[in-house]
């Protein structure tokens, strides 16, 4: 009894996993049970149960319901795919003028509008890459092809490799200094030398496009939110869902919208870009100190003034990291958008996956990392770099760099000619480097490959086997034999002892969404490789940050690695693994590993920094050892922090573990990755996408409430 | 006398969902403990004063009384939630936004507690600032504000950034910024509390010395009290948004209206503080001596002049007229009597 008045916690939390595992074992599982379900909705059974819902039939098994809850919102994918073909074919037909035909044709608005939004993403992209590769289509846009014959001097190339590679090493330089433009200079001449120039613009091209874009949008909504509780509000909700939604199911309705090609890919990184872009840009403006915004008033800032010239200038720093985000995405973005066809590296990368060509698949991840830092770098330079003042300094100082460039620009343009004299016959190296004519390490990689797989093919065959058989098939099973009624009481009770009645109804909410749509299954397959890689990930993460947090250059040290991990787009981290394990679970779970590794490093060592210096000055002067301060002040006061960082752990681990969908799982992803070639996978790639983010969700509401009290507490913010 | 600059009639800000409503049922008597159960916070409560042309008008509170919720009442930073506040006869709660903005950009001028300088303008930009947004020609605002620079002291730190500034010189730019429109009416909140105490005595000597020189209408919150009692014209002593008292420093420490205003006076030295005409009695016949002194004088300055004379002192005006006395007993009793009767 005194021990239940002392912890009365610590009895309710007994209590509940009492309850959960009293229901585990009172249900049995039915005999009609398979776990390979076909779908409710395209299996037809007699044993199966149906009902019509919308004018759909959802069928499915009627056993126990306690065992696997009916799936009740089986109507929703093939209703939302229904309304979206009704958007785009059939809703409000209306007149418009066609340009080709010349003449009145008959268009459902939305098809009209969505596919004028495409021909201006076509335009924007096809006029960078055409300034870096050449071409005419931009032109042609504007005049015809009868003005291009007629006139052949408007026929010009792209830019020399050699003027894009200094022009962006002079633009590392005044954001960065010397280092990073040594870093510029030498990542583009390696993209050029290796034979990967095209691809890299090609990228470069999309990317140049979608990360404007999504910074203005961005931007422009954020401003509004702040403007607006209402926005906001509405806002809100998108903005969380979006959080932990993997990027692959946006693809599917998107393909619906906009078809295939880069247009398509701008707009869908767009969608997913912009939200990190507004919650920044939100964060920003709130963070303006109060009386700069009434020294703005007091000197008689109209609204507009205000914004522009004092709350956006003043909240720059935060909204330039926003930039630094949107890049990060756009990156991510330009390897997955390759599915729906965008050009570039990312689709080079793809094939090269698909055909197991490692050597060749790494080439290509390795020059999107090499850009994804440069830009990484470039921009997070612009965010902390202070402005100067110019005001004394003459013409030539002031636009030094400028005049370099052109002077760069007509060098180069004057080495290209050259070139094209001295390479007669063949390739003008000093134009462009072919794609075939590069360097190429690909034969020396996939021989390295094929060594590791011949020299240590038994040990880690035998490594896998144990992974498989021991570790991962019987987990995968504790978590298929949940009840479902049992895992719900087990969600709601934790919400409701972390957060109380609030709590437990939003997570009930979101548990009952996926325990009622059809794939409540693969869900809990999801589920437990996340879990896996997030068990291991914190391990080691916490491991790490606190022995590399013992020594101040390990810290800097570290948190430098995790940047650099950071900024390498997803689905670079499938070559190494897919190089030594193959394809198999083992791959996508190290994948999901190490990228999930990364935030539990980084909060662990910042959760650690940011105990104050006070406070361990006083436990010095109380005279306590290195681990008495540790485990007695630092992880007490950093606990909160390290379980944000659990936060981004489970994130990231759910987003890499639908990625690896691609190496051949059976959760959900793989279910999305069906969707992108069905033709009315809108509705199911969408539901799913939803049911992905919602697991994050359930996660994110309880820690997040759990470290909201915690803090509290203990008087930190 | 002429209309006074500022006027408040029974000024209320309460802070909560319906205050308005909650105001007009308490019909003139908020008492903040109802409002406070009520999920209401009372900020300012029913204060009504003036200020007229060139007077220094100091509000002195602790943290929390409703001062600088009162300055941001008057200056339409926020809205009152009752009452009726007038800008040279002009209704502030009436005008609409563009009246609004243009009573700011011409009339009034605010510097604050932590400078809110904008960090990515020069020290000659952020004077310039208020200028621009008038629409001022940059030429001639950046001339303008070459002058304040001047002003304040600060040439040859015009092209420094806040950042790079100590934080009496981030003040200095503060005030520079908001005298540089001349703005007719002054506010300052709290300027000087951020600053270390050497660096605080020597910007209220600056400050009294642009005083002098400009003769602004001015509202100076303040949680210091001799801060206070060094500055103003008159204080007004706020607490749980209530003025307590409003009145001259010296009658203020010789006549406390509350208690919790005497509490304030009780370690003030009052011959730093009183001058000779608040002391001093009606002439007399006694046979005086030949030394007098100015009614205008601090007791401090002319205290040993009096105390080595044996007799009673003349009091005279401006004109050397003879318009009192005083004797040293007066003096020994105002400067340690006074406070002892408090004990």
């Amino acid at each position: 009894m005194e021990l239940l008045k002392k912890y009365p916690k610590l009895f309710q939390w007994l209590f509940l996993l009492a309850v959960f595992f009293a229901l585990c074992f009172a249900i049995d599982v039915p005999e009609t049970y398979k776990f390979i379900r076909g779908q409710a909705e395209f299996v037809k059974d007699p044993n199966q149960s149906a009902f019509v819902f919308l004018g759909k039939e959802v069928r499915y098994y009627a056993f126990d319901v306690f065992w696997r809850l009916p799936p009740l919102l089986g109507w929703l994918p093939i209703w939302i795919n229904d309304s979206l073909f009704f958007l785009m074919n059939d809703w409000m037909p209306m007149e418009f003028w066609n340009e080709d035909t010349q003449e009145y044709k008959t268009r459902p608005l939305v098809l009209q509008i969505t596919r004028n939004l495409t021909a201006f993403m076509t335009f924007l992209i096809e006029l960078i890459r055409e300034i870096l590769l050449g071409g005419l289509e931009t032109i042609v846009a504007f005049t015809s092809w009868d003005w291009i014959d007629a006139n052949p001097w408007a026929e010009l190339p792209g830019l020399p490799w050699t003027i894009v590679a200094a022009g962006s090493a002079i633009l590392a330089y005044k954001l960065g200094g010397k280092g990073l433009a040594l870093y510029a200079l030498l990542s583009m001449t390696y993209i050029s030398i290796f034979g990967q120039w095209k691809p890299s613009m090609q990228t470069l091209s999309f990317i140049l496009v979608a990360a404007p874009l999504s910074f203005i949008f961005g931007l422009g909504l954020g401003v509004a939110a702040y403007k607006s509780k209402r926005v906001e509000k509405a806002l809100y909700p998108i903005l969380l869902v979006m959080q932990t939604m993997p990027q692959y199911a946006v693809l599917v309705p998107a393909l619906v919208l906009f078809g295939v090609g880069d247009h398509a890919a701008v707009i869908i990184t767009m969608i997913v870009a912009v939200p990190p872009m507004i919650l920044l840009t939100l964060l920003g403006l709130r963070a303006v100190p109060p009386e700069v915004i009434e020294a703005g008033r007091m000197s008689g800032c109209s609204n507009w003034q205000l914004m522009s010239k004092v709350l956006i200038p003043t909240a720059r720093r935060d909204i330039l990291i926003g930039v630094n985000q949107v890049i990060m995405v756009c990156f991510s973005m330009a390897v997955i958008s390759a599915f729906i066809g965008a050009k570039g590296l990312g689709f080079n990368l793809l094939l090269a996956l698909n055909q197991l060509n490692i050597g060749l698949a790494l080439e290509a991840g390795l020059c999107i990392s090499l850009i994804a830092i440069l830009l990484d770098k470039m921009s997070l330079a612009w965010a902390n770099k202070q402005v100067d003042y110019f005001g004394n300094l003459n013409f030539f100082q002031r636009n030094k760099n400028s005049l370099f460039f052109g002077v760069i620009v007509i060098v180069g343009i004057l080495l290209a000619y050259f070139g094209s004299i001295y390479f007669k016959d063949g390739y003008n190296y000093l134009f462009e480097v072919p794609h075939n004519k590069g360097i190429s390490t690909a034969d020396f990689w996939n021989k390295g490959v094929d060594w590791i797989f011949d020299t240590f093919f038994v040990y880690i065959k035998a490594f896998n086997t144990w992974l498989i058989v021991d570790v991962l098939q019987p987990m995968r099973a504790l978590y298929l034999r949940m009840p479902a009624v049992a895992t719900l009481v087990l969600v709601v009770g934790a919400g409701y002892l972390i957060g109380g009645v609030r709590s437990a109804l939003v997570v009930c909410g979101l548990t009952l969404f996926i325990a009622l749509s059809p794939w409540w299954d693969r869900a809990l397959v999801t589920t437990y490789m996340a879990t896996f890689g997030v068990l291991v990930s914190c391990t080691i993460g916490f491991t790490v940050g606190t022995l590399c947090f013992q020594n101040k250059h390990s810290t800097n040290f570290m948190l430098n690695v995790c940047d650099i991990f950071q900024t390498f787009p997803s689905f670079v981290y499938l070559i190494p693994v897919m190089m030594l394990f193959g394809i198999t679970d083992t791959s996508v779970l190290i994948a999901v590993i190490v990228y999930a590794t990364i935030p539990a490093t980084r909060y662990t060592i910042e959760g650690l920094r940011s105990v104050p210096a006070g406070l361990h000055d006083a436990a010095t002067m109380s005279g306590v050892t290195k681990f008495q301060r540790l485990f007695k002040i630092e992880f007490p006061l950093a606990f909160p922090h390290m379980m944000l960082g659990l936060n981004q752990t489970i994130v990231f681990a759910l987003f890499m573990v639908i990625i690896g969908a691609f190496i051949g799982t059976e959760d959900l992803g793989q279910y999305i990755l069906k969707a992108l070639s069905d033709k009315k996978g809108a509705g199911i790639g969408l539901t799913l996408g939803i049911c992905v983010a919602f697991i994050g969700l359930i996660f994110d509401n309880l820690i997040r409430t759990w470290v909201g009290q915690r803090k509290k507490h203990l008087g930190i913010d | 006398m002429s209309e006074p600059v500022i006027k408040c009639q029974s000024v209320y800000k309460i802070f909560g969902a319906n205050a308005e409503s909650m105001l007009k049922e308490a019909n003139g008597n908020v008492d903040a403990k109802t409002f406070q159960e009520n999920g209401c916070i009372v900020g300012v409560n029913n204060a009504s004063f003036e200020v007229s042309k060139g007077e220094m008008l100091v509000v002195m509170g602790l943290s929390g009384s409703g001062k600088s919720t009162l300055l941001r009442c008057i200056s339409r930073l926020t809205d009152a939630t009752g009452g009726k506040i007038f800008i040279e006869g002009q209704d502030l709660l009436n005008l609409n936004n563009k009246e609004l903005i243009d009573l700011r950009r011409n009339k009034m001028g605010m510097v604050f507690q932590s400078f809110a300088l904008l960090p990515h303008k020069t020290v000659l930009e952020n004077i310039a600032f208020p200028l621009q947004i008038k629409g001022i020609k940059t030429e001639d605002s950046i001339n303008k504000a070459m002058d304040m620079v001047k002003l304040v002291g600060l040439d040859g730190r015009e092209n420094y950034f806040p950042r790079e500034l100590s934080g009496g010189q981030q003040q200095r730019v503060g005030i520079a910024r908001s005298l540089a429109v001349e703005p007719d009416i002054w506010f300052l909140d709290e300027p000087f509390s951020a600053l270390d105490p050497l660096i605080r005595k020597e910007m209220q000597d600056e400050f009294l010395r642009l005083q002098e020189k400009l003769q602004k209408t001015i509202m100076f919150i303040t949680h210091d009290f001799d801060e206070a009692l060094k500055l103003a014209d008159r204080i007004a002593i706020m607490k749980d948004g209530i003025i307590e008292q409003l009145d001259t420093p010296a009658n203020i420490v010789l006549n406390p209206a509350t208690e919790y205003v005497r509490k304030f006076t009780e370690e003030v030295p009052r011959e730093k503080v009183l001058l000779i005409k608040d002391v001093m009695d009606e002439i007399t016949s006694d046979n005086m001596g030949d030394i007098k002194v100015s009614k205008d004088e601090i007791i401090e300055n002319v205290a040993e002049k009096i105390l080595t004379q044996e007799k009673t002192v003349a009091v005279t005006d401006g004109k050397n007229n003879i318009v009192g006395s005083i004797n040293p007993a007066k003096i020994i009793n105002t400067v340690f009597g006074g406070r002892k009767n408090n004990h």
